[in-house]
């Protein structure tokens, strides 16, 4: 488990010093960071204490109406950061979800990082999959780790990573412990010194992973630069009004991998 | 055929084959996964405790017979601490700045020969309108938001929507009305852009048209100050601060009755329409951060509100001062209208000051009590002081009951004034925000008009039944 104790201050990670906190200063940034999330997971404090803004946070699901944005600075480079509404799904159409899932999906932030409930990982990490689909690269913020270790609940963080292919920063956001380590692997997913291998859904969707190959397979064929060809399969199969569209016109084509190696 | 084509194509004749269940196993596969992850990564440390505190506090904030009353109660309680705590302050800054800076400028105004109109608009007008504000304000503000944001923070508020919620529901509308109802306690215009967590547009304008139900802060000034002197003054002095707490909780809820009733009246109606469910989860409590709910309270709310008040006081001073002050055949413009208007207010158990003040403080809620005092004055011919138009010292509720008092005043206007403002138009920024969010300007006329129409309508029912019990 990570915290801020002494010893963080020595290694290269503790930049603190480095952490201009740029407000909502967006005129020039170098990477776009989306928070994404379920509803009252304290995404807000999150992105609080990434921007040193102080948005107003409450202990309520869905405060979050729209999007609030502001930036940071980490390793001389600048990252926008866009707080997005919480959501449980990125699959059904209402209003929040479909924001968030545009902004992941057509938005093309550098880094996605999702922000969890310790207490509850199970039901969130049904986010966490639909959003490895759509984008492979993020970032997980299990918060909320000390109410879990309150409620006797341990969480094995390495493992965690291991599985899901992306890194995974434990975090107390209330508290601000973690927010540093948050910072640096935000950083280095978006410089490329991390890559992810995000986890894909493993097992077999019965009877039908037939006509998602061969769907799959036409798209990559189309579209040779799309990271999420089998989501899109998935999308088109379900009749996704909005990705046909984008099909369409060509507006999906527009969707390049995100460049390794940032410059 | 093109290749983006051939995809949909193909998609289209796929879709046949993966059948109707496809959207079900995603997600079962989903789910799978997940539960697959979090069973290899979560270790519970030994036995998970047998006291759930949480579920022990949301059994007795939510249950059947104890939700409402604690409700009641914690609401009573908070409108008790504001209206004991606020008094002391409000008179310090009220000394400050009526009793001795007003002065201090008027003097430095004459001695630089400034002409009197020129004064009267910027010192009697603009400045002692803010001064007052503040001084009536800041202090209940500053006492009232950080308690309603600790609530908020511990995780109460979502508690308040579960308890409404079925209400909501039965009246056809949706559940998540309750939260936008309880954001209108701090603003309306801040409720009525909240109700965009409402996805039916059905729904959404029946939220936005009851949010003006919700006492918002601009009229808690107004609702404890009233009560304090009118229904605090009925009863013995030990219970004053219980009975003026009592009776703004009552006009609190009789906001929420009248936001069912409109509700259920609408989507009867105009909005026509069956409830859509919705899942509201409760979060868990959590301890609140004591120094930042401060800190983000008085920053975030009070001060932002109060500058607000501050910014619309100033205009609408000049316009008091002008009112009172221009006059034609001897008599100033505001006599005029209190005049005419006063024997139609006779009706509905108000008066003639209440409704120009009202016209005054369209622009906003806070600067209402402030306006009647001054247009008491001017109206009865009061020689106190300052003169004509001038928004005086009043620094405790003594002074200012003994002016309502001398106004003519009874314990019948002091509950239709809280009535009234209860139930009359948003404020101008609401009514705004309203076209903004609806984009039509049928439902901003509605959301303007049913409330006045309403709040005529009741003043008008409780006047007449109270003078025939009270002969």
């Amino acid at each position: 488990m990570i915290t801020d104790n002494a010893n963080c201050a020595t290694c290269p990670a503790h930049n603190l010093a480095n952490l201009v906190k740029l407000g909502i200063d967006m005129s020039e940034f170098d990477y776009v960071v989306a928070l994404a999330g379920n509803p009252n997971t304290g995404k807000s404090t999150v992105f609080n204490s990434l921007t040193g803004l102080k948005q107003h946070t409450g202990n309520w699901p869905g405060k979050t109406v729209g999007r609030a944005e502001g930036g940071f600075k980490f390793g001389e480079k600048r990252f926008k950061i866009v707080d997005l509404p919480g959501t449980y799904s990125l699959l059904s159409t209402s209003d929040d979800e479909e924001i968030a899932r545009d902004f992941i999906l057509f938005g093309q932030p550098d880094v996605t990082v999702i922000v969890i409930d310790a207490t509850r990982l199970e039901r969130n990490l049904n986010l966490v999959l639909q959003v490895l689909e759509i984008t492979d690269r993020a970032v997980l913020c299990v918060n909320l780790i000390d109410e879990a270790a309150r409620h006797k609940i341990q969480i094995d963080d390495r493992l965690l990573s291991k599985m899901l292919g992306i890194p995974v920063v434990p975090t107390a956001a209330r508290q601000g412990v973690g927010i540093n380590e948050l910072l640096k692997q935000i950083h280095d997913v978006a410089t490329g010194q991390f890559i992810c291998k995000p986890h894909r859904l493993s097992s077999e969707i019965k009877n039908v992973s037939h006509a998602v190959d061969q769907l799959n397979k036409k798209i990559a064929q189309t579209f040779p630069d799309l990271p999420n060809t089998r989501w899109i399969a998935l999308r088109l199969l379900e009749g996704d009004q909005k990705v046909m569209d984008a099909i369409r016109t060509g507006e999906i084509g527009n969707l390049k991998p995100v460049e390794n190696f940032g410059e | 055929m093109n290749k983006t084509e051939e995809i949909l194509s193909t998609a289209n004749k796929l879709r046949w084959e993966v059948g109707e269940n496809f959207h079900d196993s995603i997600l079962e596969s989903i789910y799978k996964d997940a539960s697959e992850i979090s069973e290899k990564v979560v270790t519970r440390i030994g036995e998970k405790p047998k006291f759930d505190l949480d579920r022990f506090i949301d059994r007795i904030v939510t249950g059947r017979w104890t939700g409402f009353p604690i409700m009641f109660l914690l609401l009573a309680l908070v409108f008790w601490l504001t209206i004991i705590g606020a008094n002391i302050p409000s008179s310090w800054i009220s000394y400050i700045l009526v009793d001795t800076l007003h002065p201090l400028l008027k003097n430095f105004m004459n001695s630089i020969q400034i002409p009197f109109w020129i004064t009267g608009l910027l010192i009697d007008g603009a400045y002692l309108a803010a001064a007052w504000v503040i001084s009536v304000m800041l202090p209940p503000m500053a006492i009232f938001f950080p308690m309603f944001t600790l609530l908020e923070d511990f995780g109460y508020l979502p508690r308040v929507a579960f308890n409404m919620d079925n209400l909501y529901r039965r009246v056809g509308a949706h559940g998540k009305q309750a939260l936008t109802m309880s954001m209108g306690f701090g603003c309306n215009a801040a409720g009525v852009i909240a109700t965009r967590i409402i996805d039916s547009p059905r729904e959404r304008i029946i939220a936005i048209i009851t949010n003006n139900f919700s006492l918002c802060n601009g009229r808690w000034p107004t609702q404890i100050l009233i009560a304090t002197i009118f229904i605090g003054g009925t009863v013995p002095a030990y219970l004053a601060g219980i009975a003026s707490a009592g009776a703004v909780v009552a006009i609190a809820i009789l906001g929420v009755l009248f936001s069912l009733i409109v509700s259920w009246g609408l989507s009867k109606s105009v909005l026509k329409g069956e409830a859509s469910a919705f899942s509201l989860e409760l979060p868990p409590y959590r301890p609140p951060r004591l120094l930042q709910t401060l800190y983000t309270s008085l920053i975030d709310r009070t001060i932002f509100v109060l500058w607000r008040a501050v910014v619309f006081a100033v205009p609408a001073g000049i316009v008091i001062w002008l009112v009172a002050n221009v006059n034609i055949g001897g008599i100033s413009l505001a006599e005029y209208f209190i005049r005419g208007v006063d024997p139609f207010a006779f009706f509905i158990g108000l008066n003639g000051v209440i409704i120009l003040a009202y016209v005054i403080a369209i622009p906003a809620n806070e600067i209402v009590i402030p306006t009647v005092l001054m247009l008491t004055v001017l109206s009865t011919k009061m020689t106190l002081g300052a003169g004509a138009g001038v928004m005086f010292e009043l620094d405790s509720t003594a002074a200012t009951a003994n002016i309502l008092h001398a106004g003519g005043w009874t314990v019948l206007t002091g509950i239709n004034l809280m009535l009234f403002s209860l139930l009359h138009n948003p404020c101008s920024t609401t009514i705004y925000t309203i076209y903004k969010e609806t984009k039509s300007i049928k439902w901003t006329m509605i959301s303007t008009f049913l409330p006045i129409a309403m709040g005529l309508i009741i003043c008008f029912f409780f006047t007449q039944i109270w003078r025939l019990i009270a002969g």
